[in-house]
C-alpha cells in the first residue's frame, strides 16, 4: 500500500507544540516526530502512552538482588564454607551482613545494564543501525512533524500545517507497506 | 510562554545571544575544525609521559614488585594511594550527572559530560593499581567469583577487597553506559552536521542510528532519571566501600567508623576540583566560555566548600579521637600531634595547609569567581587530595605497634614513573575526548536556553514573562508569532494547485528572461561538466520546493549563491515573488560561503 506523508518542518520548540495540538484538535493523525532535543511535555502532547522502562528496572534489580544472594549462599555457605575472620558461616542470615555491598552492587548492576539494554532494543538503537530521520537538521535546530495524508486532501493539509506555521512542507510516498 | 519562566535572580547559564543552531556549531566546532598547535603540545607531552609510565609498570611486571620503595612495614605507598586519589577524583563526575539531575539543577548540563568523561578516565587509571599491584596481572581474572581448577576455591567475599573489585567495575561499567546513552543525541548531530564521509561513518556508528524520535527522548529521559537513581547510590557505595579496604582492618587510624562518610566527602572534593582543574583549560581551548561561565565555576567552588568543610570537620574529629582515647599508637596516626611533629611532619601540614586551609579563600566571592585563583586552588586540592591518601597509609603504617620495625618509605624511579605515568594516560585519554567528543551535552543545553539563556532572560525582562519565545521564524505569516497564523487567512500555499506537481510551480521563464540572465551574470552561471551541484537545502531557509525554484533559475552551486548581493536579492524576489526579503534576511550569501569553505 502506497502511504502518503506530510513532513512539516518548524524552526522553534514553542511553535511545534502549539502545532502538534492544533493538528491533534484538527484530527490529524500525527505518525511521528523527530527533534534535536527533548520538548517539556511534547510526549503528552503527540499522545504517546508514559514509557514503562522504569518498571523494568525495577524488575530487573530485583533479578540482580535474588542472583546476589543465591550466589553467595551457594558460593560462602553451602559449597565451601570456611571461617574467615571470625565471621560466621553457618547460614546465610549470619554471614548476610558481609554480603550486603555485593547484594547492593548486584542490584545495580543489572537494574542499569538490562534497562539501558531494554532501551537500546526498544528504541532501535545499536552500532551500525541507520539514523531514520528524514532531515539532517532535526539533530541540530530544526523539528519535524510526520502527518499521514492518506485520506485527507493534501492541498488543505498542506495550507493547515502552513497556518500552524511550518517554515517548508514536503509530501512523502512511500511505496513500500509498514 | 510562561513554562521558560526562571526567576529573574538567577544569572543566564547560557551567555551572548545564542540560537539553537549556534550551540551545535559551538559544540561541533573542536570535532569538525582542527586541532590547534597548544594541542599536539600538550598531547605529545602527556604521551611521553605515557609510555614512561608504560615503561614503568612493564618493568615492575617483568621483575617484580620489589622495583617499589615498599618495604616490610610499609606494604602499601604510591600504589594504593594513587588508586584511592583516581578512584576519589573520579566521584565528581558522577555527582555532577546523577545528584545534580536529581536535583534538576540546570548548571550541569554544561559540565555533565566532561565531568563524566573525567570519572571513566579516572576509574581506569584506578583500576590499573591494584592489577599491577598483584604482581601477575595476567591471573586478575581470579578475583573474579569463576569456578576453577583448585577444588572450588571461591574468592572470599568477607573480604572489603573483593568488595571493592565489584563496587569498582559496576561503577566504572554504569558510568560508561549513562555517558554513552547521554552522548547518543550529540554524536547524531556530529553525524549530521560533518561534510567528511569517514566522520559521517564513525559517527554514525558511535550514535548507534539515533535520529531523535518523541517516543525515543521520552524513553532517554526516564532512562536518564531511572541511571542517576540508580548511580546516586552506586556513587556513595564506591567509596564507602574503598573507605572499608582500612576501616575494617586493626591498624591504628585505619580502623575509623568515620570513614565512610569522610572518605565520600573527599572524594567529591577532590573530584570538584580536578573538574575545575579541566574545565578552566578546555572552556578557553574550545571556546566554550559563553557555556562554561564563570557562575558554573562559582557553584563548583560552592560545592567544593562544602565538601572541604566535610572533609575539614573528619579531621578535626580524627585528630580530638586519637588524642581522648589515651591509646598511645593513635598518637602515631596521620591526624595527630605525632604525626604533626614526627618524621612525616612535611606530609602531614602539607594536607592540613593544601585541604584546610587554602579552600578556605573560597568563602570569599570575589575570590570564588576569581578564575585564575580558582584554578590553583584545585591544583592544590588536588595535591592535597593526594596527600591525605599517602597520609592516611604511609604515615599510619610507619609507626606500627611494634617500636623495632618503625620505618620510613622511600618511593623509587617506579614509584614516580608509574604515578606521573597515569596521569600522562589520564590526559592523552582526556584531550583525545575534547578532540573528538561533543564535550558539552548539546541536547540537554539547548533545552534550557529559553530559560536560563541571556538573550532570553533579556527578552523577558525587557517584555514581561508572558511575551512569545518563539525565535525568528522563517516565513510570513509565521513571523508575526504563531497565532497570527490562524487568523491571518490571506495566505497562498507553496503547492499551488495540486501540490505534489513540482511542475505547476516553475517559474515564468519567458516574463523573466531578463533579469534571470542579470542574475546569473552577477552571480555566474552553472556548468556541469566542471562542477558538481552543492546540496542547497543545507541554507537555512532554502527548503525543497526552494532549492526545485533555484535549480530552475540556473542556481546550483553554493559558490553561486555566495555571490549574492542586495541587487540579486531583489532580483530574486521578483522573479520569485512567493519570500520577498526572506534571502536577505536569513544571509544566504554568507551561509553558502561558510558551507563552500567546508567543502
Amino acid at each position: 500500500m502506497a502511504s502518503k506523508k506530510i513532513h512539516a518542518i518548524y524552526t522553534d520548540d514553542d511553535l511545534l507544540m502549539q502545532a502538534v495540538k492544533q493538528t491533534r484538535a484538527a484530527n490529524y493523525h500525527i505518525s511521528e516526530v523527530f527533534t534535536p532535543f527533548p520538548v517539556h511535555g511534547l510526549d503528552h502532547a503527540v499522545g504517546l502512552a508514559a514509557t514503562r522502562i522504569a518498571i523494568t528496572s525495577f524488575l530487573y534489580g530485583l533479578v540482580g538482588l535474588s542472583f546476589a544472594v543465591w550466589m553467595m549462599n551457594y558460593i560462602m555457605i553451602e559449597d565451601w564454607p570456611q571461617n574467615i575472620g571470625g565471621k560466621p558461616s553457618f547460614t546465610f542470615y549470619q554471614n548476610m551482613p558481609a554480603f550486603i555491598p555485593i547484594m547492593f552492587e548486584l542490584t545495580v548492576f543489572f537494574a542499569a545494564h538490562l534497562m539501558v539494554i531494554t532501551f537500546y532494543m526498544r528504541s532501535k538503537l545499536w552500532p551500525f543501525k541507520k539514523a531514520e530521520n528524514p532531515d539532517l537538521r532535526t539533530t541540530d535546530d530544526h523539528f519535524l512533524m510526520e502527518v499521514e495524508a492518506d485520506n485527507h486532501d493534501v492541498e488543505i493539509l498542506t495550507k493547515f500545517l502552513y497556518d500552524t506555521g511550518a517554515s517548508e512542507i514536503s509530501l512523502i510516498e512511500n511505496e513500500q507497506d509498514h | 510562554m510562561s513554562s521558560h519562566y526562571e526567576a529573574p535572580i538567577r544569572e543566564p547559564l547560557v551567555l551572548g545571544d545564542k540560537s539553537y543552531h549556534d550551540i551545535s556549531v559551538d559544540v561541533g566546532a573542536p570535532v569538525l575544525g582542527k586541532a590547534n598547535k597548544s594541542w599536539w603540545i600538550v598531547f605529545t607531552i602527556s604521551l611521553i609521559a605515557f609510555l614512561w609510565g608504560l615503561g614503568c609498570i612493564i618493568y615492575t611486571v617483568s621483575t617484580g614488585i620489589g622495583v617499589w620503595g615498599l618495604n616490610k612495614t610499609i606494604g602499601w605507598a604510591w600504589d594504593i594511594t594513587n588508586f584511592v586519589w583516581w578512584v576519589g577524583i573520579g566521584h565528581a563526575g558522577t555527582l555532577i550527572s546523577a545528584v545534580l539531575l536529581l536535583f534538576r539543577q540546570k548548571w550541569r548540563m554544561a559540565v555533565n559530560r566532561s565531568a563524566e568523561a573525567m570519572t571513566i578516565f579516572a576509574v581506569v587509571q584506578a583500576g590499573l593499581f591494584p592489577i599491577i599491584h598483584m604482581g601477575r596481572p595476567w591471573l586478575a581474572y581470579w578475583v573474579l567469583p569463576i569456578p576453577n581448577q583448585f577444588g572450588s576455591l571461591w574468592v572470599n567475599f568477607n573480604s572489603p577487597l573483593l568488595w571493592d573489585v565489584f563496587a569498582i567495575s559496576t561503577y566504572l561499567s554504569v558510568s560508561l553506559v549513562f555517558w554513552w546513552t547521554g552522548l547518543l543525541p550529540d554524536f547524531a548531530m556530529i553525524r549530521d552536521r560533518t561534510n567528511s564521509p569517514f566522520q559521517k561513518k564513525i559517527y554514525s556508528i558511535l550514535s548507534f542510528g539515533w535520529s531523535g524520535r518523541v517516543k525515543d527522548w521520552q524513553r532517554f529521559e526516564e532512562v536518564s532519571l531511572v541511571l542517576a537513581g540508580l548511580a546516586t547510590p552506586l556513587v556513595l557505595s564506591v567509596h564507602t566501600i574503598v573507605s572499608f579496604d582500612f576501616a575494617t582492618s586493626v591498624v591504628p587510624g585505619w580502623h575509623s567508623t568515620i570513614y565512610p562518610p569522610y572518605f565520600v566527602a573527599g572524594a567529591i572534593f577532590s573530584g570538584f576540583a580536578m573538574v575545575q582543574t579541566l574545565l578552566i583549560i578546555m572552556r578557553k581551548v574550545s571556546n566554550l566560555e559563553d557555556y562554561i561561565t564563570v557562575l558554573h565555576i562559582e557553584y563548583m567552588n560552592k560545592v567544593i566548600l562544602l565538601t572541604g568543610g566535610i572533609v575539614t570537620v573528619a579531621y578535626l574529629i580524627e585528630y580530638f579521637i586519637a588524642w581522648y582515647s589515651g591509646v598511645p599508637y593513635e598518637n602515631y596516626a596521620y591526624l595527630s600531634f605525632g604525626a604533626a611533629t614526627g618524621p612525616y611532619w612535611w606530609a602531614f601540614w602539607a594536607l592540613i595547609i593544601c585541604n584546610l586551609i587554602v579552600p578556605l579563600s573560597l568563602w570569599v566571592k570575589k575570590l570564588r569567581r576569581n578564575i585564575v585563583w580558582t584554578f590553583i586552588v584545585a591544583l592544590i586540592i588536588n595535591i592535597g587530595m593526594w596527600f591525605e591518601r599517602f597520609d592516611i597509609i604511609v604515615v599510619d603504617l610507619s609507626k606500627d605497634r611494634l617500636t623495632s620495625s618503625w620505618a620510613m618509605f622511600q618511593p623509587t624511579f617506579v614509584d614516580i614513573g608509574t604515578f606521573m605515568g597515569t596521569i600522562g594516560f589520564f590526559f592523552v585519554l582526556f584531550l583525545l575526548y575534547a578532540r573528538t567528543f561533543p564535550v558539552i551535552a548539546q541536547a540537554e543545553v539547548k533545552t534550557i536556553l529559553k530559560s536560563s539563556g541571556a538573550s532570553f532572560k533579556r527578552l523577558r525582562a525587557v517584555h514581561g514573562d508572558d511575551h512569545s519565545h518563539v525565535q525568528t521564524v522563517e516565513e510570513y505569516p509565521a513571523d508575526a508569532g504563531p497565532a497570527a497564523n490562524i487568523l491571518d487567512k490571506n495566505f497562498e500555499s507553496p503547492f499551488n494547485s495540486s501540490s505534489e506537481d513540482v511542475e505547476k510551480n516553475s517559474v515564468d521563464f519567458e516574463k523573466d528572461k531578463g533579469k534571470i540572465d542579470s542574475l546569473l551574470n552577477a552571480i555566474g552561471t552553472f556548468n556541469p561538466d566542471t562542477e558538481t551541484q552543492d546540496d542547497l537545502k543545507k541554507i537555512n531557509g532554502v527548503g525543497p520546493v526552494m532549492e526545485q525554484k533555484l535549480h530552475q533559475l540556473g542556481i546550483f552551486t553554493f559558490d553561486q549563491v555566495s555571490r549574492m548581493t542586495d541587487r540579486e536579492y531583489d532580483l530574486l524576489d521578483e522573479i520569485i515573488s512567493e519570500f520577498p526579503g526572506r534571502a536577505k534576511r536569513d544571509d544566504w550569501a554568507g551561509q553558502a560561503l561558510i558551507l563552500k569553505n567546508k567543502n
